[in-house]
């Protein structure tokens, strides 16, 4: 089991709903977040590009702060999630500094803090919550060994990328082109 | 080609190693007051119905609460033609509505000048019975006409109830005459129905959806949204006219970047590329319409080269994308837009685009408009409304005949003493709309509340408006109350319930009950007969085949159409409630009224050296004024900025990001500073700002001082004699570095 996501920057239009219902499903406290919305424009005027990407935690295969992490609080579960177990975090920020994707935070209560891919709503059959709710359905979530699966399904058929690519973290957040 | 990158997060702050602290909050506390476990997972104890009431869009979903029994998140209702299961962030954002802790609290009665914001607080019986003697006093001596309500929202119903049954008529919502009155008014003088809400328009099947200024995406029309979404899946062609390169022009294969102003000569030389080179649906055109001879004559001379001089648009591309919406035709949408009330002749552009759709044949086809159903919901009985023996539209004599609404600006200019004394209103009710910043020209406003002997306001938050009340009532929020039921035109006929989740916190009430109580003293309740809310919606319920226990739980109730007639049939003879019985090209109720039977285009006057005009919209996360203290909310967006063209930037010596002040043509400046914004997705001849900020209300901790408010920009109303709406867009400003000095009182 492989899980991934899919978002497809054609469709996305940067309302952040993304944001806040990850803000709400996960009591993500005010002023913080696991997941943000980025524009990139390019040209001028009135040659011009946008591409918009919800970006989160990419879930590196390889991931830089699992191998950083001195207490063994950040670790990979089940379909390669990369998961931060809160007892175990001493707020020291090595995996803050070492992920490319600045996706983790040091959440108010002590500890650090990202993305789970919504792991409690998985595990119960249902998409996290920013793909449940986006309303432009930009993205795509599933098992990447399940070759009928949604993101297995968008991947197959659409150009896509992944963000830095060089750093050599084999991220599972993939962007439709 | 020089490139710039411009890269902006558009929410997400605080994110990596930056800690920034929750404003306004224990940062160990979430929203809920609850110690914060991220890993602890959360079971789904309860959910109950609602629709939503951050925007008028009124999604359907459930609101779930977590162990502790307080109001968790909110998501969409699958079984809803509006949502399909997806809140828009707002709707999402919804509990920051409950938690808001500026919430406005208790009943207030005004002691310090009107607009100070200066109350005490009261009972209820002591408001009400405020309330109900300045009613009585004004009826008696100015007679029940001189009421008025202004509303936008749910709890309009009540109060509205309430106006009636108390001797008035005028009744208005901004909506109208602020918003998107225009485009009802030309839809019904062409197909003789207006376009409604949620709109009649089929985008989930179109091949080409053609915005004129309506930027989608940052407009969260929830269903529109998403329907343009699958539209850009199945491969449908977007063609966006604005002269900002918006989300939906960056999704667009043409985008039309167009000079602010004149898109009535952009609109005219489409319909004439379509007439002359005849690619419009010939057999439509013939069956269904009235006076496409004229319409064909007034357009010879408009070619795509006329329009160039003016739009600024190149003839090529004003004729490729005629090209490509005769290709997709009847499967076309020229989109009607929502917020038209633009520069004083929007009637008569919104007829434009009207027209378009007709010689498309759009109307009534699949993939254009379709043809919606809504349910007829019996009122609960009452007695009959009086008479009332004059109404605001006396004030305006031989006056906007064709407006099938009450303006809202309208009653506000019969406010003000200086006119017809026909109907001199002295009091009103203000629901959920935050005047300062939907009427324009705030200080012809503020004279008319100044003439007021009573004026009540009800709302949930402290806003602008509430300081200028007599009295304000503070409304509980949506997520802590019944409503009436939702019944709104889509595919399918459908109704909703929204139901508290929880009870109101402080000493809030839902409107129903105030309206209620209000009814009593002023001898009035034999129209408010319930003897609970549950009692009437469960009554209500019962007369469509369903019933409030059942609506409990399932919170929304699709029914079959009476007919197969989601579109037109092949052929199919129709009756048009218009004069001529079709659809007027050539129209016979403006031509009565004295008003051009078939768009002209007539210039709109310039920015002066210096200035440039003032264009204001959309963002995804807020809507108007009303979420902008919403902390879930301003945690993505907290403030606006003005959107200036590099080359302009570069010339006033504006940095990105460096806060500003505007001031427009009428020495008018920005109470607050604003960020720039230097983009290259604007024209040099315009900037553009989101809509709803630079609130001046300091109850309002997280919103107050947060950018600038466009609508204090907005001195300058070109009123569009059709049909009585404001045009907002011919306001200009300039950059100015400081403050404006605070007069000094003689």
């Amino acid at each position: 089991m492989r899980y991934a996501m899919a978002v497809d920057t054609k469709k996305c239009v940067g309302c952040s709903d993304c944001v806040v219902a990850c803000q709400t499903e996960n009591n993500v406290p005010i002023g913080y977040c696991r997941d943000w919305v980025v524009e990139v424009t390019n040209g001028t005027y009135p040659q011009l590009e946008i591409e918009i990407r919800s970006e989160r935690c990419n879930q590196c295969s390889n991931a830089p702060c699992v191998r950083c992490c001195p207490t063994g609080a950040s670790h990979f579960a089940d379909g390669g999630i990369v998961l931060v177990t809160e007892n175990k975090c001493i707020g020291c920020g090595a995996c803050i500094n070492s992920c490319p994707y600045d996706a983790r935070y040091s959440h108010p209560g002590g500890h650090v803090d990202k993305c789970t891919f919504c792991v409690h709503r998985i595990k119960k059959g249902l998409d996290p919550a920013c793909v449940a709710t986006c309303p432009t359905k930009c993205m795509y979530f599933g098992d990447l060994d399940d070759p009928n699966s949604p993101v297995s399904t968008v991947l197959k058929n659409r150009k896509f990328t992944t963000l830095i690519p060089e750093a050599g973290t084999d991220p599972q957040l993939y962007f439709l082109m | 080609m020089a490139s710039r990158r411009d890269f902006i997060r558009i929410s997400g702050l605080g994110i990596g190693g930056l800690a920034i602290s929750a404003s306004g909050y224990g940062i160990y506390k979430n929203l809920a007051g609850t110690p914060i476990e991220p890993s602890e997972l959360k079971v789904d104890i309860t959910r109950t119905p609602t629709y939503c009431e951050i925007c008028f869009w009124k999604c359907a979903g459930w609101v779930y609460k977590n162990e502790e029994g307080k109001i968790w998140k909110v998501i969409g209702n699958n079984e809803d033609q509006h949502s399909n299961g997806r809140f828009c962030p707002r709707g999402t954002g919804g509990p920051g509505m409950y938690y808001d802790e500026d919430r406005l609290k208790t009943p207030l009665i005004r002691t310090g000048e009107r607009g100070s914001q200066t109350f005490r607080e009261a009972s209820w019986d002591e408001a009400f019975d405020f309330i109900a003697e300045r009613m009585k006093a004004i009826a008696a001596e100015y007679g029940p006409e001189c009421f008025a309500l202004l509303t936008h929202g749910s709890g309009g119903d009540y109060f509205g109830t309430l106006v009636k049954a108390f001797g008035s008529s005028s009744i208005a919502a901004p909506s109208y005459a602020q918003c998107r009155g225009p485009r009802e008014v030309a839809f019904q003088t062409t197909f003789g129905e207006g376009v409604g809400s949620p709109e009649r328009i089929d985008i989930r099947d179109t091949r080409c959806l053609v915005l004129i200024g309506s930027h989608l995406g940052e407009n969260m029309h929830n269903g529109q949204v998403q329907e343009m979404s699958d539209a850009i899946d199945k491969g449908a062609a977007i063609i966006t006219v604005d002269p900002r390169y918006s989300i939906a022009a960056s999704k667009s294969k043409f985008w039309l970047p167009i000079k602010p102003a004149t898109d009535i000569a952009l609109l005219l030389a489409w319909i004439h590329v379509l007439i002359y080179e005849e690619s419009y649906d010939a057999e439509y055109v013939e069956k269904y319409t009235f006076g496409f001879e004229q319409l064909k004559a007034h357009v010879r001379t408009m070619t795509p080269e006329w329009a160039y001089g003016i739009t600024t648009i190149k003839p090529e591309l004003i004729r490729e994308s005629a090209r490509e919406m005769a290709n997709a035709s009847p499967a076309v949408i020229i989109h009607p837009g929502r917020h038209v009330t633009w520069y004083g002749d929007d009637t008569q552009r919104l007829r434009a685009v009207a027209i378009l759709n007709a010689l498309l044949g759009s109307w009534g086809r699949r993939g254009g408009y379709y043809v919606p159903e809504k349910l007829t919901v019996p009122s609960w009985p009452h007695p009959e409304f009086p008479t009332p023996s004059r109404s605001w539209k006396d004030a305006f004599p031989d006056q906007y005949n064709l407006a099938y609404e009450t303006l809202a600006s309208g009653i506000c200019d019969a406010t003000v003493p200086t006119l017809s004394k026909a109907c001199n209103f002295k009091g009103w009710i203000v629901n959920g709309t935050n005047l300062p910043k939907t009427i324009p020209d705030r200080r012809k406003l503020i004279e008319a509340i100044q003439n007021l002997e009573l004026m009540v306001v009800i709302d949930t938050m402290p806003m602008e408006v509430t300081g200028w009340a007599d009295v304000v009532l503070p409304e509980c929020t949506y997520l802590e109350r019944y409503d009436s039921i939702r019944v709104s035109p889509h595919r399918k006929p459908s109704v909703a319930l929204r139901m508290p989740a929880t009870e109101p916190l402080y000493d809030s009430k839902p409107a129903y009950w105030m309206a209620k109580e209000l009814s009593k003293r002023l001898g009035l309740e034999e129209y408010f007969s319930w003897n609970s809310f549950e009692e009437m919606l469960d009554w209500q319920f019962r007369q469509i085949g369903t019933s409030l226990e059942e609506m409990k739980k399932i919170g929304v109730k699709t029914f079959d159409r009476s007919y197969d007639d989601l579109y037109f049939h092949p052929g199919q003879d129709m009756q048009f409630f218009t004069n001529t019985g079709k659809i007027e090209l050539y129209s016979t109720d403006l031509a009565n009224e004295g008003f051009d039977p078939i768009p002209v285009y007539t210039p709109h006057e310039e920015p002066p050296d210096g200035f440039y005009r003032l264009n204001y919209g959309r963002a995804p996360m807020h809507t108007f004024s009303r979420t902008a203290n919403n902390p879930n909310l301003t945690d993505m967006m907290a403030e606006n900025a003005v959107w200036i063209n590099p080359k302009v930037a570069k010339i006033w010596g504006i940095e990105n990001d460096q806060y500003i002040y505007l001031e427009n043509q009428d020495g008018i400046r920005s109470t607050f500073p604003v960020k720039a914004r230097v983009t290259e997705r604007i024209r040099w001849d315009s900037v553009f700002m989101v809509h709803g900020f630079g609130h001046d209300n300091k109850k309002l901790s997280r919103a107050y001082g947060k950018g600038a408010s466009d609508s204090e920009l907005i001195s300058r109303v070109h009123l569009d004699p059709i049909m009585g709406g404001t045009g907002m867009r011919g306001n200009f400003v300039t950059f100015k570095f400081e403050p404006a000095k605070k007069e000094v009182e003689s």
